[in-house]
């Protein structure tokens, strides 16, 4: 029986394929149009570490607040693969609407949805496309029945599918066919009975849509990066393969010289040694790696803590320990990160928020690894790095580049010659620095990861030692003063204060709201943005009585690190973490807070 | 103004010898690395190098303190162990103009370092490499390396078992364009081939066998300067002429003599000896290589070299300027192109 209400522009679409279908064109066609009509949308491709064949998910969440966590609940449901058929048949929310390949001929024992079988196969052999593009094309179908039954605009998936093909007619023309066989097919042959639907609105006026590694690699391209090194690891690859597609369009000189470079490494201890020579000879340089890499990366990043050598490290993380779920995402490199290296290390991490953060991060880092002449590590993760997101447009760095201190010949001369590479002369802690090509015959240094002095020369003397310790654990401090500061959203006459960070924050803002719904009670929030925290922190927990952190990992890390840095706090600190790979739905962290409420 | 008074005591870039200098060595008395650092420096002064258009690396061993001590005045890093080509190779993107002199030894090349090494071969980075090789690791107090051969008995180590690594053949293996074998007992033959390699347009290898006077240096090892003595079979004279030099081949008699242009003009003269050898041809060396094994011969020499192979700074279409001299008006896209790709993901 047709449904009687309608539920417009608030449910989720997945569609179930097969990995290396290409289906990740047609899904990403339906999330943009959707996008062009105005709607909040957000996409989330579940898909397995492998090339071809195993079955892949992509969840198109529609909604008219603009909330943009993953759910767990699927409304409308598309199968075009077998393998996952009965998983798929079970996953659709009561009273939802099943989309279904009708080769597939496996039974159907639900009796509380919308069925809606559709000749993918049938349409796609009729598409006037060679028999190797047959595969491609198909999606396609699947875009042309789902636009008419929900009622999303045709114009709208042609300027999608005009995105995505860059604007190539004759690509655009035949998938735009198949788009509309599909619809023109749907119009005859079925009738629109479940709830669903969706309607134009204006909800993305002056958004942009962009996943997390694309805005990273233009972010580091306005921030002017000259050397990356990198070696393939997903989920990070994209961002230094989108770096290697925008560079040469917007980093040519007047020439037509590079002025950059992008080295792909052996592997991942060549990848950050490689970054690290770059930065010690001046060059604003990169790497993006994800755990595994980063536990690779490990010793040269206590070399580079320790010499003062500006780096950029992009940590794209996934789901470890170990080789973990390598097409998963987690945030359970926070703690790791923070203390990378052996011996008293620690390093400032930059945690961006949203994908548009991504791209104002990974320039501003180089502007904070060169004035703390440090390494700064950036974390982001698979849900960020790999998915499309809208986000606001990004925004032109609003300030000119710090290349932090460095003595030229000329300064070198105006000094005669004195001075010393790990000399605190400003009292700041960060001592100035020369790079090779520099002339002046005063400006050479020996840079080492072994003791040494002031002037760079190597030194077993206790007190040198120490002294240059405690001059680098007085430099951290300082770069509390540099670092993005946290965003609050403060609720009056609220007890409960929730703290997170990076893709965890989509889930804790809509968690905020169902909160409220479901018992009345307000919250504020914390969005940390960099670690070490600042007194902006301390003063939210003390002006909160109880704390809840939310976070993507097992362990509650970000309560584990803020306990110690804050231990007149600790005592309030809850924890409402959860790792499984899947980005946290503000259904569960709606719980998670509200069953600690009620203990 | 007074008249400049020559005295013998500058070179062409108006610089003494001491400009050349490093800190004291801490390296044991009579240790081979330290030889090889005075002919470095001999190389510089000679060759007219100014030291701030050097940059030194090293990675992690005895081998790798030396480079604190010679040039002073070149900039440096001391790396971490078998990670030397990394932070070298990041470097030398920085400006295309310096020259780079790497020092690493035989554990750090042909232990831990050996995927780093094959691939700065690999992208035939420009830079001097040398591998100052005693089969032996002497920092930690005298275990067996790489390159030590099968069956060398060490105190406290007891008889290597396995087959030694041969850095040489590890090097023309991954297509290296210049692959030279020396003696720190030969300070001539060491320093000519340092000019060679300082001249040559790529990534030089340099294999200089330098004993350990405190860990290795029984009169019957591989690694011995009594066994370097005795069993080193130079494959010709060699002699290097800088390319401003007039060419005098008197020196050298003719039909006995084979001379290779550098990249940069210069020549390096290979006067032959008993076998004729040429080092341009990769399937003669190969060869050469295997019938030294085979004989148990120390080959020193010039054993292979490629010009005219682009090398990794000269493919990737940089400037003229220096990168590391570029600013922020060269580095950072304009706001009109932030703008057009904002309104193409809208």
């Amino acid at each position: 029986m047709p449904s009687s209400v309608r539920i417009i522009n608030d449910f989720s679409i997945t569609i179930a394929t097969i990995n290396g279908s290409g289906s990740q064109t047609a899904n990403t066609v339906l999330l943009r149009a959707l996008f062009k009509m105005g709607i909040p949308v957000s996409g989330k491709n579940l898909f397995p570490s492998n090339i071809q064949g195993l079955p892949t998910w992509y969840t198109i969440r529609v909604n008219k607040d603009g909330f943009t966590a993953r759910r767990d609940e699927h409304e409308v449901v598309v199968s075009i693969n077998p393998t996952s058929f009965a998983r798929d048949l079970a996953s659709v929310q009561p009273g939802g609407a099943f989309f279904y390949a009708d080769d597939i001929k496996l039974p159907i024992n639900r009796t509380d949805i919308y069925l809606y079988p559709m000749p993918v196969k049938k349409l796609s052999i009729e598409a006037d496309v060679s028999p190797k593009l047959r595969d491609y094309i198909a999606n396609m179908v699947y875009v042309g029945v789902l636009g008419q039954m929900l009622g999303i605009n045709p114009e709208k998936i042609r300027q999608a599918l005009d995105f995505h093909f860059e604007g190539k007619i004759k690509a655009i023309e035949s998938n735009f066919a198949t788009v509309k066989a599909g619809a023109d097919w749907a119009a005859t042959h079925l009738t629109k009975s479940d709830p669903y639907i969706v309607e134009q609105m204006d909800k993305t006026k002056g958004l942009i849509m962009s996943d997390g590694n694309t805005a990273a690699a233009l972010g580091t391209i306005y921030g002017g990066v000259q050397f990356a090194a990198w070696y393939p690891i997903t989920p990070a690859s994209s961002l230094a393969e989108t770096m290697n597609e925008y560079l040469p369009k917007l980093r040519k000189n007047a020439e037509g010289k590079n002025t950059y470079a992008v080295v792909q490494a052996e592997d991942e201890l060549a990848a950050i040694g490689m970054t690290i020579g770059a930065g010690w000879a001046g060059l604003r340089a990169m790497t993006s790696t994800s755990g595994p890499g980063l536990s690779l990366m490990t010793e040269y990043t206590g070399l580079a803590y320790y010499a003062e050598v500006p780096v950029v490290i992009w940590d794209v993380q996934r789901i470890g320990p170990s080789t973990g779920l390598p097409t998963r995402t987690s945030q359970g490199d926070l703690t790791f990160s923070y203390f990378m290296g052996h011996g008293d290390t620690n390093h400032i991490i930059l945690l961006p928020g949203s994908v548009n953060e991504c791209f104002e991060f990974a320039w501003r880092a180089f502007d904070l690894a060169e004035r703390l002449q440090t390494p700064i590590i950036v974390l982001s993760d698979l849900d960020f790095g790999m998915n499309q997101w809208m986000t606001k447009p990004f925004v032109y760095p609003d300030q000119a580049m710090d290349r932090g201190k460095v003595l030229w010949e000329a300064d070198l001369e105006k000094a005669n010659g004195n001075w010393a590479r790990y000399k605190d002369i400003d009292g700041d802690a960060i001592p100035y620095r020369t790079l090779p090509g520099n002339k002046h015959p005063a400006s050479a240094w020996f840079g080492r990861g072994t003791g040494h002095d002031e002037y760079a020369r190597y030194s077993e003397d206790a007190a040198t030692w120490e002294a240059n310790m405690t001059r680098l654990s007085r430099k951290f401090d300082a770069a509390r003063a540099f670092i993005p500061k946290p965003i609050i959203e403060k609720s009056e006459g609220t007890e409960i204060g929730i703290i997170t960070y990076g893709s965890a924050v989509p889930a804790a803002e809509e968690a905020r709201a169902l909160i409220q719904q479901a018992s009345g009670r307000k919250s504020s929030l914390l969005r940390l943005r960099a670690l070490p925290s600042t007194k902006e922190v301390h003063e939210f927990m003390e002006s909160h009585s109880r704390i809840y952190i939310t976070e993507a990992n097992r362990d509650g890390q970000l309560r584990q690190l803020l306990s110690v840095e804050m231990p007149d706090q600790a005592n309030k600190l809850r924890s409402a973490c959860h790792s499984d790979g899947l980005p946290l739905t503000a259904r569960w962290v709606k719980e998670a807070i509200l069953a600690q409420e009620a203990m | 103004m007074a008249p400049t008074i020559t005295t013998g005591q500058t070179n062409r870039a108006g610089l003494t010898r001491a400009d050349y200098k490093g800190f004291l060595s801490t390296l044991c008395q009579g240790c081979g690395h330290n030889s090889i650092a005075s002919q470095l420096i001999a190389a510089c002064y000679e060759m007219d190098i100014v030291p701030e258009e050097i940059m030194k690396f090293s990675g992690i061993g005895c081998s790798s303190k030396s480079p604190a001590y010679f040039l002073n005045r070149s900039f440096g890093f001391n790396s971490l162990h078998g990670r030397m080509p990394s932070l070298a190779t990041g470097a030398l993107f920085a400006d295309k103009s310096l020259r780079a002199i790497g020092i690493s030894g035989d554990g750090d090349t042909a232990s831990i370092g050996m995927g780093q090494f094959k691939h700065l071969v690999r992208r035939n980075a420009p830079m001097v490499y040398v591998v100052e090789n005693n089969g032996v690791y002497g920092l930690t107090k005298g275990q067996f390396s790489a390159t030590a051969e099968i069956g060398l008995e060490l105190k406290h180590q007891g008889t290597n078992f396995y087959m030694p690594v041969d850095i040489c053949m590890e090097a023309l293996a991954s297509n290296a364009t210049f692959v030279a074998r020396s003696f720190a007992g030969d300070p001539k033959q060491v320093k000519e081939l340092i000019k060679a390699a300082l001249s040559h347009h790529g990534i030089a290898v340099l294999d200089i066998i330098s004993p350990c006077v405190t860990f290795n240096n029984q009169e019957n090892t591989f690694h011995s300067y009594m066994w370097g003595k005795d069993h080193e079979s130079p494959l010709h004279e060699i002699s290097f002429v800088p390319a401003r030099d007039e060419i005098t081949v008197e020196d050298f008699e003719a039909g006995t003599t084979r001379e290779v242009t550098m990249h940069d003009g210069s020549l390096v003269i290979l006067k032959k000896l008993d076998k004729d050898y040429d080092p341009t041809d990769r399937w003669q060396a190969l060869h050469m290589m295997e019938e030294a094994q085979r004989n148990n011969w120390m080959v020193t020499g010039l054993i292979y070299l490629e010009t005219g192979r682009p090398t990794l700074t000269d493919l990737y279409n940089l400037p003229g300027t220096p990168l590391n001299r570029l600013s922020e008006a060269d580095l950072r896209p304009s706001r009109v192109s932030l703008e057009k790709i904002n309104a193409e993901m809208s």
